[in-house]
């Protein structure tokens, strides 16, 4: 068993890296055809990391000490399977809450994930990052308060549904 | 066993060990964060908001369609998804379709779908997105019907 995840985690961790190596590898076919485009992309990228680098700080941050105060039988009772109604709307709630892009989540939901946390919560976290409590105004600006209101609601509705199918299909 | 539960129980008490295994953890994501990162910066250069708007028709089922496809392609903040929607709306392109591209484009990823596969699983990736997919669908016509009706 301790083999298999082994394994497991080996394949993961190649299957990672050749995405990573596919990615430079189409870099330099870029740097070769056109320059110019590539080294404006490459820069792009630059300031995307390092507008990320606070964002990640935290989430590093939280998942040390999520794994401090929180023990995987707290996990299990508040994300869990037995964890109910509560931990749907905890999940909806983390979901708003949360900042930065959606992939730098990814890791602190493994983590969680490997603590016993429901499968159908990652999904409705993922789905309610949607919903950013700083860009509503931005929203609200272009497409009114009326439509804002809606749209928000429909979307932590749909997150649970979400949330629920895929569940589902897990069994 | 139990001795080694024991064991890693103490050790987690230990705040600076704590820190230290969500490093290492975050370190293995690293390689695909760093890809999903390079990708958005092709993107940002190769993708112009006027390339976007110009796909647009004008058939409604059609327009729809197309908001989330392209929605789950697109990627980055979500304030240029409601500006690229704005500037659709101003374009004449109805507000379901604008309303599927701005759900798409938070809920659907496909530059982030490697980091999500590689990281949480490609079952569980796979069934994520597509299931966001045909939501962006669903909540962009509730939430338009809606509105229509309040109005």
């Amino acid at each position: 068993m301790k083999n298999k995840i082994k394994k497991e985690k080996e394949k993961r961790r190649w299957n990672s890296l050749y995405f990573l190596g596919i990615v430079i590898i189409i870099y330099l076919f870029l740097f070769c055809l056109n320059f110019e485009n590539a080294s404006n992309s490459l820069r792009a990228s630059t300031n995307i990391l390092f507008k990320l680098l606070p964002v990640l700080f935290l989430v590093v941050f939280l998942m040390g000490l999520l794994n401090y105060f929180l023990k995987p039988k707290a996990i299990s009772k508040y994300l869990g399977k037995g964890s109910g109604f509560r931990g749907w709307i905890l999940a909806v709630l983390a979901g708003i809450i949360s900042h930065g892009p959606i992939y730098v989540w990814y890791p602190l939901l493994k983590d969680l994930r490997k603590q016993g946390m429901r499968q159908g919560l990652a999904a409705v976290f993922l789905y309610n990052r949607a919903i950013k409590i700083p860009l509503l105004p931005v929203l609200v600006y272009y497409f009114g308060i009326a439509f804002t209101v809606i749209l928000l609601a429909f979307t932590v509705i749909a997150s649970i549904i979400e949330g629920k199918i895929i569940e589902m299909l897990e069994c | 066993m139990n001795k080694i539960n024991q064991k890693d129980d103490k050790k987690q008490k230990n705040i600076g060990f704590s820190l230290y295994k969500s490093l290492k953890s975050f370190g293995s994501s690293l390689p695909v964060l760093i890809g999903v990162v390079l990708l958005l910066g092709l993107f940002h250069v190769n993708v112009s908001p006027q390339l976007i708007s110009s796909i647009f028709r004008g058939v409604f089922v059609k327009d729809v369609l197309l908001g989330s496809v392209i929605g789950s392609i697109s990627a980055g903040t979500p304030i240029t998804s409601y500006i690229i929607g704005a500037e659709l709306l101003k374009g004449g392109v109805s507000l379901f379709a604008v309303t599927a591209f701005i759900v798409a484009w938070v809920t659907v990823g496909i530059i982030q779908f490697p980091a999500e596969a590689a990281i949480l699983g490609k079952r569980f990736a796979l069934k994520r997105n597509l299931i966001s997919f045909i939501l962006s669908i669903f909540v962009s016509l509730a939430t338009v019907t809606l509105l229509m009706a309040v109005r």
